[in-house]
């Protein structure tokens, strides 16, 4: 295998676990968010009550663990790849979070949001077939 | 709705101002070529060294305490999809701060999925 054809299979593994765990995450912080309620208002104590709602809820703390998965693989795969190039690629994501929130969490989602979704596919087909790292780095 | 838009500019400008950080950190640590556990480990322990992880964690840190608030007020199917600003913040940001090449290929898929965004976002019930 050549070294460019290595950095395109690790790059795109890291990226599938990415886009598997982080829409599963994200169903689970949804659906826990729901039980814990709306925030009431921005006083202190409101915060305070709502967000330790929110941290005493298994199904939150299922999807924070997801979201870290998905946060280490990130983190490898931005150690080589473009940031430009992995936080498109990895918007699959939302096409799933939508098919999750449709069919587990039962959502209704328009038919508009549905053709959105498709063209957000067709975007991920066009960044997916550029090559992840380009060679101006240059320091920050 | 005001409450809504905050959360909204926190989840995207915050957020992707935290990811471009962490960007560079692990850019100043390298390419990553060992993949067990232990060796993971000390990377991940390299990165929780520097400064700068730390100054993207913070940042979306925060973005992430405003996701939890939006989730707690709008769907999940409309949340997530109506953040997808970031991707163009976050094209921006790695051509502007990280001096990356963004070929035009790259723009043009990036555009189709923020007009794809947009869709969804219109699409709100």
């Amino acid at each position: 295998m050549t070294p460019s054809g290595g950095l395109h299979l690790k790059t795109t593994i890291l990226i599938l676990i990415m886009i598997s765990v982080a829409p599963l995450g994200d169903m689970f912080l949804g659906k826990g968010m729901k039980q814990v309620g709306a925030m009431g208002s921005w006083a202190p104590a409101n915060l305070f009550h709502f967000f330790f709602r929110a941290f005493t809820s298994g199904t939150v703390w299922l999807g924070i663990g997801l979201l870290l998965t998905f946060f280490v693989a990130y983190l490898l795969v931005l150690s080589w790849a473009d940031y430009s190039y992995v936080q498109p690629a990895s918007s699959a994501s939302y096409v799933l979070i939508a098919l999750l929130a449709h069919f587990v969490l039962r959502e209704g989602i328009s038919p508009i949001r549905w053709a959105g979704i498709a063209v957000i596919c067709l975007g991920v087909f066009v960044v997916g077939h550029t090559h992840p790292q380009t060679p101006e780095h240059h320091s920050w | 709705m005001v409450t809504q838009s905050v959360f909204y500019i926190l989840i995207v400008f915050v957020g992707t101002g935290g990811e471009l950080c962490v960007s560079r950190a692990m850019k100043t640590i390298g390419e990553i070529t060992d993949f067990h556990p232990h060796a993971i480990a000390r990377v991940v322990g390299r990165a929780l060294a520097l400064p700068r992880m730390w100054m993207g964690i913070s940042l979306m840190a925060v973005a992430f305490f405003a996701l939890l608030g939006m989730l707690s007020l709008a769907k999940v199917s409309f949340v997530f999809p109506s953040t997808a600003l970031s991707y163009a913040v976050g094209a921006l940001g790695g051509k502007i701060f990280l001096h990356e090449r963004v070929t035009p290929q790259r723009w043009l898929g990036v555009a189709l999925v923020c007009v794809g965004v947009a869709l969804v976002f219109l699409g709100k019930r």
